[in-house]
């Protein structure tokens, strides 16, 4: 567990995000610690993936405050963001499915120079996931959804990130899929990386989380440890699925 | 253009062994033009244009086939660099400097016309991206033929007169040359001097290819927001394509200018663009070898439409029915969708993956 003395290594303050004159995120605020596993949950439309994006950034902020580390990086560009340890698995994997299952996994170490490094990190990779290592020299387009988001966030680990920005990694997949996937997401956050998950099987995400917030419209709504919101009734009925028995 | 991506696999070109082939290709470019003598000088004129056409293509191809950037434009760099050649080595402005300065001159400015291009470009995609540069050579060429007013130029649609020709180590290859007694024509020089720099572009490319600025090429085409995802600089290396794409076209514009040593606006039309895209497609995108087969076949083309096409109409049909231009724009329509039908990825596709250094574990 994390102590929450410590200063995040990510902290959101008061960010904003318009596309156009449309503003998708309206001023959230968001902390991360190392080693921490913190998910995002709300509806479609609550500007999750938005949230994500602009993190990682893909796309720009409109106002407020990413601190990394202490730094602010608001203005730095997506490649030297993941230079500095800030990895995203984008929605709907972004795998390059032409290339292998290798190739893809060397497209994550493009910025390393330590070639000693990024095959121990292969290796590292393949003891995590050991489905990866099966399909090494497949194309990664043949691969079942399942496989391609391990071989997704495979990738991203390649980078050697601190922290991961996981979009939705249960999307599309069978229960049972979904159940390795965070098991390796949680092993990952055991490593002392710190894990941002955007999610819409709230269920499953409040109950591997630490800490979760609850996003809709743009605003965050609500935010506590996982078990907190597992047992909120507003949270239950809104987005687990529960009706609310006394109206 | 984008993202076209197919989880099939493709089908395999068809492969020769290479230790066979590369011997094979050499005694083939270095013999065409003796051949082509034989039938007449007219088609060493033809094998010189396939040159500069396979140079163009080479060029596009590492913008459209590498980095998967739609440019409809890109003859605007070919006429750059053809200007370039004609204001710095000709009567028009009394200037005459030596190839070794116009050309890279020449190169450097489409460089920077691709940088022009490229940079309000960035946020584009797929028919966007099309549209703009569409109208980037659009301007290009319309300024060429305006500019002669109220200071003249350009010299506006009669365009450049008398350019120097190419003279490398004090051999002009406009004229024959006596070697040794024998007289080797201009066209052939130019041949020879054409393939040294379609060689060298290719050894530049390739190596291009597999290096990390290929490879980053290569995801930003397969998918733009993955390649963010790994660190790729994607703002940087779209306008290097840009860039680098645009030197090709101008190096070559440059040899067209000297070869002919004429230039006007009207050979830098949209036409010529979408031919040398046509170029792309039929040999096979992004595959180098495809790209110069493609651009032979097709300045080969036209040639014999032009020779065999109206006497086999009149020897059949009594008369003319098709002029060879119409029926070469038919036939290379007909191509298109044919091709599109049955080989999309061109008549030698790339291979679908990244190009390696070491060969491929099975």
């Amino acid at each position: 567990m994390p102590t929450d003395n410590t200063r995040p290594i990510l902290e959101v303050r008061k960010l904003q995000v318009a596309y156009g004159g449309i503003q998708a995120v309206k001023g959230i605020d968001l902390q991360l610690h190392k080693g921490e596993l913190v998910s995002l949950i709300g509806a479609n439309g609550a500007g999750k993936t938005t949230t994500l994006n602009t993190l990682a950034g893909v796309v720009p902020h409109a106002g407020g405050e990413i601190l990394y580390g202490g730094d602010e990086i608001g203005r730095l560009p997506s490649h030297l963001r993941l230079r500095r340890g800030l990895a995203l698995v984008p929605e709907g994997r972004g795998i390059f499915t032409r290339l292998t299952v290798q190739e893809n996994l060397m497209t994550g170490a493009y910025t390393r120079r330590d070639a000693d490094g990024v095959a121990a990190d292969m290796e590292k990779v393949f003891t995590l996931l050991p489905r990866v290592k099966e399909r090494l020299h497949q194309t990664a387009g043949t691969l079942s959804g399942g496989e391609q988001q391990m071989v997704a966030i495979g990738r991203a680990l390649l980078s050697r990130p601190q922290v991961l920005l996981l979009d939705e990694p249960s999307m599309g997949l069978a229960p049972l899929v979904v159940e390795k996937i965070f098991e390796v997401i949680h092993a990952i956050t055991r490593e002392g990386m710190a894990v941002l998950l955007v999610e819409q099987n709230a269920n499953l995400a409040l109950e591997v989380s630490e800490r979760a917030y609850v996003m809709d419209g743009g605003r965050i709504t609500l935010s506590g440890t996982g078990r907190e919101l597992l047992s909120d009734p507003k949270v239950r009925s809104a987005y687990l699925g529960e009706e609310l028995l006394a109206a | 253009m984008t993202s076209t991506s197919t989880t099939l696999p493709r089908p395999p070109g068809f492969s020769l062994d290479l230790r066979l082939q590369q011997p094979l290709l050499i005694v083939l470019a270095a013999a065409a033009p003796l051949v082509a003598l034989a039938f007449g000088a007219s088609w060493v004129r033809v094998l010189d244009f396939a040159l500069l056409y396979v140079l163009l293509a080479i060029g596009l191809n590492l913008v459209v086939g590498f980095a998967g950037l739609l440019d409809l434009g890109y003859i605007a760099f070919y006429a750059v660099g053809a200007y370039t050649w004609a204001f710095l080595a000709s009567p028009h402005f009394g200037i005459h400097l030596p190839f070794w300065i116009v050309l890279p001159l020449g190169a450097a400015f489409a460089a920077l016309a691709g940088i022009m291009l490229g940079f309000p470009t960035l946020r584009l995609r797929g028919d966007y991206l099309a549209i703009v540069t569409l109208g980037f050579g659009e301007i290009i060429r319309i300024f060429m033929n305006n500019l002669n007013q109220p200071i003249n130029i350009t010299n506006g649609p009669q365009g450049i007169d008398m350019i120097d020709p190419l003279t490398i180590a004090g051999i002009d290859l406009s004229r024959n040359l006596d070697l040794f007694g024998m007289q080797v024509p201009s066209l052939v020089l130019y041949y020879y001097a054409f393939l040294g720099a379609v060689v060298l572009a290719l050894v530049l490319v390739r190596r291009l290819q597999i290096s990390r600025v290929g490879r980053a090429w290569a995801a930003i085409r397969e998918d733009e927001l993955a390649a963010k995802a790994i660190g790729i600089d994607t703002r940087m290396m779209k306008l290097l394509a840009f860039a680098l794409g645009a030197t090709f076209g101008g190096v070559s514009g440059g040899l067209f200018a000297a070869f002919q040593g004429f230039v006007s606006p009207e050979s830098f039309s949209l036409m010529e663009s979408i031919v040398v895209l046509t170029m792309i497609v039929l040999g096979g995108m992004g595959n180098l070898a495809g790209v110069v087969f493609g651009a032979i076949v097709l300045t080969a083309l036209p040639e014999l439409l032009r020779h065999f096409a109206v006497p086999l109409q009149v020897a059949l049909f009594g008369k003319t029915l098709l002029d060879p231009e119409v029926l070469r724009m038919l036939l290379l329509s007909l191509a298109m969708i044919l091709m599109m039908l049955w080989r999309p990825a061109g008549l030698l596709p790339a291979r679908t993956r990244y190009a390696h250094r070491e060969g491929r574990k099975a």
